[in-house]
């Protein structure tokens, strides 16, 4: 017990690896929260009255609403005037390919470890790269583009594809759907488009990339993934923001629809910055995620690796509508130090014959704080409906929290739902095998971790999965045994 | 906060209720203004909107007098081949001349004993029906166990009910065992007629160092009642107490069970049946406070639901931060029988210390075709194989009645139920 107390302890806190911040001339919305700064959000985006009439009914549902504060999370309330909704890298003109990009942005990406510069690459991947409030560049559009995939900054969507926006922009998750996504949608400031056609198999991975770098700045971003029937899509997502002692914001929305017999598979490395050792500063993560598997045969697979923002608040979701469709969500959460996360899914059945399955693992060292909150929902049409869940969590010392709050309403006599959950933590004698065969104990640790997570580990993208891997190591490494 | 809180339904049993334990009323008066009926989608009560159940149901907000029960009425009312002590209550209040005794057994009345600290068990705060029946109860029972007492036979709390006068009925019972005692209660209702009421019981069990406890409650009253029961049990060292409970009947029941492990070595045991038909709405909510180290809770509930029933399950476990080397089990499964039936259940851990094991699982699903098969296959009718398959389901947590009468009686019921006779 003690020796198990003193690996606990020995080992410190490692700094967290985005933090730096680059300064560069910026376009910057004024401080604060209110009609005037939406419309000049609108009128800087250029964009088309509809959107704009879209944002100030949101924002006027937005007002009526206040702060859910279910979650099983504590954080000082923000003060929503005092941040600011619009912060964009100065360009001359609008880049049109790579190359014109402003090479200092570029260097941002670089430092981050993300070429965009597309020979460079080895494996195909599309990347969306978002800079603050802005999309600043998008790779591989033309090959895309000649399979008919569109794949392009959310503005830009706006502009070339409106019929396509009009139809989707909502429909997964309304405005109306909680405090973030009403906020989100009156203020959402770029993101990334994709839409894959009827019966494309969409070549290569496409990603997006978030990064906050100005200070005081919200992000709310709005991703919106359109899968026609039998297409398939991959996607993946990552974040990561500079560390300053004030919390900042992300409240971001995603929408995934899928037709009949349409695939999307959705990934993200959640990276943002959790905070220091003594718990200052980090990104409140409250996002909405959700898609719909409006047509038969239709699949949506959530995988998350969660291992940054100090507060997570976020439920990736699917509405399983369609016969026969399939969700899927997979999850490690890992938090360490002050960081607090308040994860799951949704699973509604509502289609007949749909099977849902939930892994989720959570990992909570330091004095964090991990919750898993879940709903599995079978309506009551929805026959022969399966759902399998597993949430489990690992606790590595003792200050540390571990929580699950699963919720199954099921109104089908012929559902067949399965729930089971398990608590443990990483054993003395585990460590001392490992220790024994010439493994550090770090190492060993990062090994348990990883196998205890390899269930969900193993269902990202390979190049994925492998930085997954080092930042669960790296995020665990000094905060535990 | 509901408007009932207002209403006549309070003020009623507010005006009614006796000038003992005056201070202790207070405190559940301004506590249950303060916390007001659940509110429709408050998180303790999401799935039973119980203060729409009572304003819809109930014509009468006063509380039921005591009603005149005969001999006949008690002797048959008790299982076939009972033996033990029968206390007989009537709406609440305890009927000496039908009740028995026992050695080691003290029974005396709340209203005689007022220094019986009503409310450290089961406290105001944390649920207002608790603070409602403080406020309001008329009397109930101080049951005393003697000290290295062991009672063998077990001791029946015979509760006769009959909306008479009014039609809420408030049941306070305190149990104080020794050290080193053991003692088996069955809590069991019988509705005299048809006609609806509302029951608002509160039990405080405060169990001494390794004193062995069980308390079964039976609710299989009819219909029209709507019940809220919160059993609340402090559980010292080395000691055990296990709970069941049977739910057959009602119109909504909320059943709230609170163990407090407060010493180490401590076990917590807690079954269930719920067998609902008809438009029947149960909730379960069960909480195991882990509070110290090595410590034991095992839960398990089953629950079969046919017709346009209901069923709630809340489990919460609870693990402290000291309290390392827990053991938390706890498993809820349910079969659906009907598509107009509905189970809501949400099997909750939340874990503060690091070197325990805890595990919860929950499954809700249906008979199994090819076991149905199987038994037809071998010339069992459909009816009998499907009861023969429920009861096999019910049969765990059955068998953990030691009771002979007590399980033979409930095996009956759920026989008739099921429809065969096996």
């Amino acid at each position: 017990m003690s020796k198990d107390n003193q690996i606990l302890e020995d080992l410190n806190s490692k700094e967290y690896e985005h933090g730096w911040s680059v300064n560069f001339e910026t376009d910057e919305a004024p401080l604060g929260l209110n009609e005037d700064i939406i419309r000049w959000i609108s009128t800087k985006k250029e964009e088309p009255t509809w959107l704009l009439e879209w944002r100030l009914k949101a924002f006027k549902i937005w007002q009526a609403m206040t702060e859910p504060e279910w979650a099983n999370v504590h954080y000082p309330k923000m003060d929503l005037q005092a941040l600011r909704y619009y912060s964009a890298p100065k360009q001359s003109k609008k880049p049109k390919n790579i190359n014109e990009v402003d090479p200092e942005l570029i260097a941002i990406y670089e430092r981050l470890g993300i070429s965009l510069n597309e020979q460079k690459r080895l494996q195909g991947i599309a990347i969306d790269v978002v800079l603050d409030s802005v999309s600043v560049a998008t790779t591989f559009k033309e090959t895309l583009g000649k399979l008919g995939i569109i794949f392009c900054s959310f503005s830009e969507a706006v502009k070339e594809h409106p019929e396509l926006i009009q139809k989707y922009l909502g429909s997964v998750v309304p405005m109306t759907d909680n405090y973030y996504a009403a906020l989100n949608a009156a203020v959402f400031s770029d993101g990334s488009f994709c839409y894959i056609p009827k019966g494309v198999r969409c070549p290569m991975e496409l990603s997006t990339y978030f990064r906050i770098n100005a200070a005081n700045t919200g992000q709310f971003e709005r991703t919106l993934i359109v899968a026609d029937d039998s297409s398939y899509v991959s996607y993946l997502e990552g974040c990561t923001a500079p560390q300053r002692d004030e919390n900042q914001l992300h409240a971001a929305v995603v929408e995934i629809y899928a037709g009949a017999h349409a695939e999307v598979k959705y990934s993200t490395v959640q990276n943002w910055f959790p905070g220091d050792k003594d718990g200052k500063g980090g990104i409140f993560n409250f996002v909405t995620k959700r898609g719909i598997c409006a047509g038969d045969h239709s699949k949506i697979s959530w995988t998350q690796v969660e291992t940054g923002s100090a507060v997570t608040w976020k439920y990736p979701s699917c509405i399983l509508k369609g016969d026969y469709s399939i969700g899927e969500f997979y999850s490690v959460a890992v938090t360490n130090n002050y960081q607090q996360a308040d994860t799951g899914t949704k699973m509604i059945h509502i289609g007949k014959n749909t099977k849902s399955r939930i892994v989720s693992k959570g990992i909570s060292a330091g004095k964090s704080q991990n919750s898993y909150r879940g709903q599995v929902q079978v309506m009551k049409r929805a026959h022969n409906a399966r759902n399998f869940s597993q949430c489990d969590s690992l606790l590595m010392g003792d200050q540390c929290g571990a929580h699950t709050f699963p919720y199954i309403d099921i109104a089908n006599s012929s559902a067949k739902v399965e729930h089971e959950a398990t608590t443990s933590k990483i054993g003395e004698d585990q460590i001392f095998y490992c220790n024994q065969r010439g493994i550090a104990t770090e190492d060993a640790v990062a090994l348990i971790v990883n196998g205890y997570a390899k269930e969900v580990l193993n269902q990202l993208p390979m190049e994925f999965a492998v930085e997954a891997q080092k930042l669960l190591a790296l995020t665990l490494e000094g905060s535990v045994g | 906060m509901s408007t009932l809180t207002q209403q006549e339904f309070v003020l009623g049993l507010f005006e009614a209720a006796p000038a003992t334990y005056s201070s202790l009323r207070q405190l559940g008066k301004e506590s249950f203004y303060a916390q007001g009926l659940p509110a429709l989608k408050a998180e303790e009560y999401k799935f039973t909107p119980i203060a729409k159940k009572l304003e819809t149901s109930l014509t009468d907000f006063s509380p039921a007098k005591p009603v005149k029960i005969s001999a006949e009425q008690v002797k048959s009312a008790v299982f076939a081949g009972f033996e033990g002590v029968v206390l007989v209550f009537s709406n609440g209040q305890y009927v000496p001349e039908y009740s028995t005794s026992a050695e080691g057994l003290s029974v005396r009345l709340l209203s005689e004993n007022e220094s019986t600290p009503l409310g450290s068990i089961a406290k105001v705060d944390k649920d207002p029906f608790v603070a409602l029946n403080q406020a309001t109860f008329s009397d109930g029972l101080h049951i005393g166990i003697e000290k290295n007492k062991e009672i063998d036979s077990p001791i029946l709390l015979l509760q006769f009910h009959q909306a008479q006068g009014g039609q809420v009925i408030s049941p306070r019972i305190w149990i104080e065992a020794g050290d080193f005692s053991k003692a088996t209660f069955i809590d069991y209702q019988i509705s005299l007629d048809d006609a609806p009421y509302f029951v608002n019981k509160v039990v405080e069990i405060k169990g001494g160092v390794n004193a062995d406890l069980t308390y079964h409650s039976l609710q299989t009253a009819h219909n029209q009642v709507i019940e809220v029961s919160n059993v609340v049990t402090d559980i010292q060292k080395d000691s055990q107490f296990t709970s069941t409970q049977i739910t057959l009947s009602g119109d909504m029941v909320r059943n709230n069970l609170t163990l407090n492990l407060l010493g180490s070595n401590s076990v917590g045991n807690m079954y269930g049946i719920y067998l609902l038909n008809g438009k029947t709405h149960v909730d379960n909510h069960t909480n195991v406070d882990h509070t110290i180290p090595h410590a034991e809770s095992n839960e398990l509930y089953k629950g079969i639901l046919a017709d346009q029933s209901r069923g709630v399950f809340n489990g919460k476990i609870f693990v402290r931060q000291i309290a390392q080397k827990t053991n938390a089990f706890q498993q809820n499964n349910n079969i659906l029988l009907s598509d107009d039936a509905i189970i809501n259940t949400k099997p909750q851990l939340e874990i503060w210390a690091d070197d325990v094991k805890c595990s919860h699982g929950c499954t809700v699903g249906q008979l199994d075709e090819e076991a149905l098969f199987y038994l037809q296959a071998r010339g069992i009718d459909k009816t009998t194989a499907k009861g023969l398959l429920l009861y096999a389901f019910a049969g765990e947590v059955l068998d953990k009645i030691e009771v002979d009468s007590l399980r033979n009686h409930i095996v009956a019921q759920i026989q008739e139920r099921l429809g065969s006779k096996f």
